[in-house]
């Protein structure tokens, strides 16, 4: 049994995913089922990065075939982490989303609706465990294509475009990144990422293995939303129902990120990718761009929900730029945030998501003085809130202490200096909220509402304290992220 | 001469470019989704050409042949081709669904009309 | 043991506070025990510091080399006590005051109130820079909705700016200067001497410096003083207790920790930007001053006073030597009573007739003698008058200046006084021999007895001080064992 955790991982919610069809209906069986695969899903993840924790790779061979002609899952701590991230989120979300989602999908397709969900998670998780170019595609796909259909489902009519957009820009993300992987397959004859680790050296200086990285590098910066390639997202989260925000914003773009990671470390390993070809030199300026930009433009909105998207791309921009210095210090302040990033933004979007379940939006209007009817879910969001900024003792904090570090490490003095001005932008889009719920008079028309109920509540509180607890608390998200970081800068 | 050689490379360009271009110049719904299909298309052809090997036969085993074309790629296309077919059904679903709720797929009309409701709000 | 009662007592006080919200009499009475409890704790320490010992807790590590950790040494010891136990009086004075102007969510009030005398403890006991900054940002963000208590838009515009100011120069400027630090030496803790001799460069060293000094903004060196001006909008405990003691010495104390602690003194006489910093305390001296002189507005005046005499202690560490930083020390303790006393008066002579302005004062002598005559106090005290302790302090301060040779920084000391006599006097001087306005001939009606004994007894405490100044002074020079 414990052999085959690495099949499971995957294997589970994908086969639970069509299971779910016979419970269409029976709305509350379909979400017990849910949560229980979830669960295991998480528990299966927690082993795994145990299992690999001092440093092992596990490597699991599908059907027998021996690597590099059958399909490998492999797991180290890169991805182990990566995994933890996506099935925790995922198994915390669940008891979150009975309410929500009650509310705001049609009961005759809730069964569908976490049918969809499993099958996203299948594909995020088989991205990260598996250790074979085309597999990645694939899980890709599939994850997109389940996400297409969950935005889909948001009550808002723009809910519509807004996931048939992400559907255009994914696809061509997707299908870029296929154009590349044919390229280096073309070269090598391989698709297993350790295999192709090993035979790109011999073919590397040919314009058929920069054209296939170039690719590469384009079709995943969409997928993860880099600015400028972003433009799918905001739409995207702020009209999917609030539990499908919770989940894609804690996990998709982690995944592309990860799956960046990959390709530049492991597979072309940093000397080419930073020494030969300039991507330091093109990602940086594109990080610092993606963290002013979005950070100014989330200031003007009217929506928290999409201020919160526009937040998420410039925290994107963030690991971006410790990816781009190209040091164990930089990978490792990356490594970091996408953990504390997945558990703040989630707390974050929870929150606003109690908010539509009780007032049906999260225009800044509308939120007046929600503070004194709704005290647990806007503390909630505080706290998000001061993480996002990087107040000490919550963990956006030790994100933003490794990212200066780097900064400085490199020798890069203005950015240390610009880092910290950003998140004063931080603080000006979280305070509007802030001060708008607190400090403004309830209008006379508006509804009388209550506290959200505790089942939406306890999952964001446990999400606010963990931004807390992992604040104060870092053996295991840093122990984790320096590992990680340390085996991206080694190759395969 | 060579790159007549490489004919169906060129063809594989020129769809992509057609496709890509579909995609981004109409605001049609459903001709964005032809568009994106035409590009997926180039990406098949592209794989199945890499595989072809000159002189080289169908991968069965035959006494006396020794040059085989790589299967490889095939079955990846077929993956590719079941996912191109998976993503147009959701697209067009999703066109429908648009349709039912704007009156419209044109990508200009939709955008009026959202700004209208935004206008109201 | 004593650190962690202390630390504990303001937020299991802040709970109760909260579960008593529906009884006023109940929390309020809950309120001034934790004030005494938590003074008692304080003083508990004082005779092991005294002794030389340095009481210590380590809380827990977040990185390797990087704790929450508490260590009580002489300068932080003098800013405990005088926060503790001057929210004692405070609590008293808040309670007249609140329930005489009639505020609004007094339960809120007083719960942040707790968390910012928590935080203003944690900042004085701090073992390292790290924990200090902790502290201070919860400082800042636990006084905010003190600032904003008023809910209307001049408090919110007024708090908008206190909040950006502070968490602007101490994420923009103090956290970038820790970092650098921290990548420099390896270590934050608070050391005899300083970290950074050996392992900084003096150029690297000066940059730091300049980031360190404008970083705490809570120090209200020019150009970001706004924030204290724009803090009076806040009721008067807050005024009294937090932007003339609390807050502000928060800010001069960690300029000072930081001077003597992380740079050491020696290694700072060789910077140039400490010339520089030292110019803009006196420029600060200056300016805020001939600013207050303008302002009609008693707590306007009171603030930019406070903006004036903060460059003192500022100044202090500056000079770069142990006789002007002993006296910056003692400074924080001596203006606190000069100051908080006056801010008193400013918020009872509220309470009683709702009069806010200067030029509105003739004759309130007549009505008011007690809360004027405590003013006059609590005006020589800040001058640095005698019989008063501000004498001490400013005496040291010079007596700094002289060591060090910087004859232009004395005539600044001299020139400043002038002008504290020139901005602090004229109010008394109103007050008492101008005939009233409105023709008031009511006699004494004073406010409320909880408003004007809090006053009174600072102010004798004030000049209690003129004779404490020696125990003071041996205490504090505990910061620089032979």
């Amino acid at each position: 049994m414990i052999d085959h955790l690495p099949a499971l991982q995957v294997v589970l919610p994908l086969l639970a995913a069509p299971l779910l069809l016979f419970m269409v209906r029976w709305p509350t069986l379909a979400w017990a089922f849910t949560t229980a695969v979830a669960w295991a899903t998480f528990f299966v993840a927690a082993l795994l990065l145990e299992q690999v924790w001092g440093g092992a790779v596990i490597s699991y061979a599908h059907g027998g075939w021996e690597p590099p002609f059958g399909i490998e899952y492999r797991v180290d701590t890169v991805n182990a982490f990566v995994l933890l991230i996506i099935a925790g989120i995922s198994a915390i979300v669940m008891p979150f989303a009975r309410d929500s989602v009650e509310q705001e999908v049609d009961s005759n397709r809730i069964a569908w609706f976490y049918s969809a969900f499993l099958l996203a998670n299948a594909g995020l998780l088989g991205i990260a465990i598996t250790g074979d170019a085309f597999n990645i595609f694939v899980f890709f796909e599939i994850s997109a294509i389940a996400s297409y259909a969950l935005i889909a489902m948001g009550r808002d009519r723009r809910a519509l475009l807004s996931s048939f957009n992400y559907l255009i820009m994914g696809t061509i993300g997707t299908t870029f990144l296929l154009i590349g992987i044919g390229f280096m397959y073309m070269m090598t004859g391989t698709l297993n990422l350790a295999d192709l680790a090993e035979r790109l050296p011999e073919v590397r200086d040919t314009t058929t293995i920069r054209a296939a990285f170039a690719f590469i590098a384009v079709g995943v910066s969409l997928k993860l939303a880099l600015f400028p390639l972003h433009l799918w997202l905001p739409n995207a989260y702020t009209y999917a129902p609030s539990m499908v925000t919770v989940f894609l914003s804690a996990t998709a773009t982690k995944v592309a990120i990860y799956v960046l990671l990959r390709f530049f470390y492991s597979v072309f390993g940093a000397e080419f990718s930073f020494g030969e070809l300039p991507m330091d030199h093109v990602l940086m300026p594109l990080a610092l761009l993606g963290i002013l930009l979005p950070s100014i433009v989330a200031i003007f909105q009217d929506d928290v929900k999409r201020m919160l998207a526009y937040s998420s791309v410039a925290q994107v921009g963030y690991i971006i730029l410790g990816i781009s210095f190209a040091t164990t210090l930089g990978l490792t302040a990356s490594m970091l945030h996408l953990f504390n990033h997945a558990i703040t933004k989630a707390a974050l979007f929870m929150a606003l998501g109690a908010i539509v379940y009780q007032i049906g939006g999260t225009q800044l209007t509308r939120m007046a003085g929600i503070a004194r009817d709704m005290p647990w879910t806007m503390a909630a969001f505080v706290i998000g809130g001061l993480s996002l900024i990087g107040v000490p003792l919550t963990a956006g904090f030790i994100t933003k202490w490794y990212l200066l570090l780097a900064a400085l490490d490199s020798g890069y003095w203005p950015i240390a200096v610009f880092l910290l001005a950003t998140s004063l932008l931080a603080v000006i889009y979280i305070w509007r909220v802030v001060e708008v719920a607190y400090f403004r008079e309830r209008p006379a028309d508006a509804p009388v509402v209550s506290e959200a109920p505790l089942a939406l509540l306890l999952p964001t509180w446990t999400l606010a304290l963990a931004s807390i607890l992992f604040g104060i608390y870092t053996a295991l998200p840093v122990g984790a992220a320096s590992r990680a970081a340390t085996i991206l800068m080694g190759g395969y | 001469m060579e790159w007549l050689g490489l004919f169906n490379y060129w063809v594989v360009v020129v769809l992509m470019m057609t496709g890509f271009y579909v995609v981004i110049a109409q605001g049609n719904l459903i001709k964005k989704i032809v568009g994106l299909n035409i590009f997926q298309t180039s990406v098949f052809i592209f794989y199945i050409s890499l595989s072809k090997l000159e002189g080289g036969t169908a991968p069965i085993y035959v006494e006396g042949i020794t040059a085989y074309s790589n299967p490889l790629p095939h079955v990846l296309i077929l993956t590719a081709i079941v996912v191109g077919v998976a993503l147009t059904a959701v697209g067009l679903a999703l066109a429908v669904r648009i349709h039912e709720a704007y009156g419209s797929i044109e990508e200009d009309e939709i955008q009026a009309q959202d700004e209208e409701d935004a206008r109201n709000t | 043991m004593a650190i962690a009662l202390g630390l504990t007592i303001p937020l299991f006080g802040m709970a109760l506070m909260l579960l008593f919200g529906r009884w006023p009499n109940l929390r309020d009475t809950v309120m001034v025990l934790t004030a005494a409890g938590m003074f008692t704790t304080v003083l508990q320490l004082l005779p092991r510091v005294a002794a030389g010992e340095r009481p210590s807790l380590h809380l827990f590590e977040l990185m390797p080399g990087l704790s929450i950790a508490f260590e009580v040494e002489p300068l932080g010891m003098v800013f405990a006590m005088v926060a503790s136990g001057l929210w004692i009086v405070t609590s008293l004075y808040a309670i007249g005051y609140m329930r005489g102007a009639k505020e609004k969510n007094q339960t809120r009030f007083y719960a942040f109130f707790a968390i910012a005398l928590f935080s203003a403890l944690g900042i004085a006991f701090a073992q390292n820079m790290f924990t200090l900054f902790v502290f201070y940002e919860i400082l800042s963000l636990s006084t905010y909705p003190l600032v904003a208590h008023k809910g209307n838009e001049a408090a919110k515009r007024g708090a908008r700016v206190y909040i950006g100011l502070l968490l602007g120069t101490s994420i923009g400027f103090m956290l970038l200067a820790i970092v650098g630090t921290w990548w420099l030496t390896g270590t934050l803790d608070f050391t005899d001497g300083g970290i950074m001799a050996g392992h900084v460069g003096h150029g690297m060293g000066a940059v730091l410096l300049v980031l360190y000094m404008f970083g705490i903004g809570k120090a209200a060196l020019m150009p970001f003083h706004r924030w204290l001006p724009s803090a009076m909008v806040a009721p008067t405990p807050v005024s009294a207790l937090l932007h003339a003691v609390a807050v502000v010495k928060a800010g001069v104390f960690t300029v000072l920790k930081v001077s003597i602690y992380l740079f050491g003194l020696d290694y700072m006489k060789e910077l140039v930007t400490t010339d520089w910093i030292m110019y803009v305390a006196a420029f600060t001296m200056i300016a805020a001053s001939l600013v207050a002189i303008q302002q009609d507005n008693l707590k306007a005046r009171l603030a930019y006073s406070t903006v004036s005499q903060l460059s003192y202690i500022v100044l202090g560490a500056m000079l770069v030597s142990q006789l002007s930083a002993i006296g910056g020390g003692m400074h924080i303790v001596m203006h606190a009573f000069g100051k908080i006393t006056l801010f008193f008066c400013a918020g009872a002579i509220y309470v009683a007739t709702k009069k806010t302005e200067i030029s509105q004062m003739d004759g309130l002598g007549r009505r008011m003698p007690f809360t004027m005559g405590a003013f006059l106090l609590g005006a020589l005290c800040v001058i640095g008058a005698p019989p008063m302790g501000g004498l001490w302090s400013k005496w040291h301060l010079i007596l700094g200046a002289a060591d060090t040779g910087q004859l232009l920084m004395i005539g600044v000391f001299l020139v400043s006084t002038l002008l504290n006599i020139a901005y602090l006097i004229p109010p008394v001087l109103r007050a008492f021999l101008r005939p009233p306005k409105d023709g008031y001939t009511g006699g004494i009606r004073e406010a409320p007895l909880l408003c004007v004994a809090p006053l009174t007894f600072t102010a004798l405490g004030a000049f209690a001080l003129f004779f404490l100044a020696g125990p003071l002074r041996g205490l504090l020079s505990g910061m620089f064992p032979a």
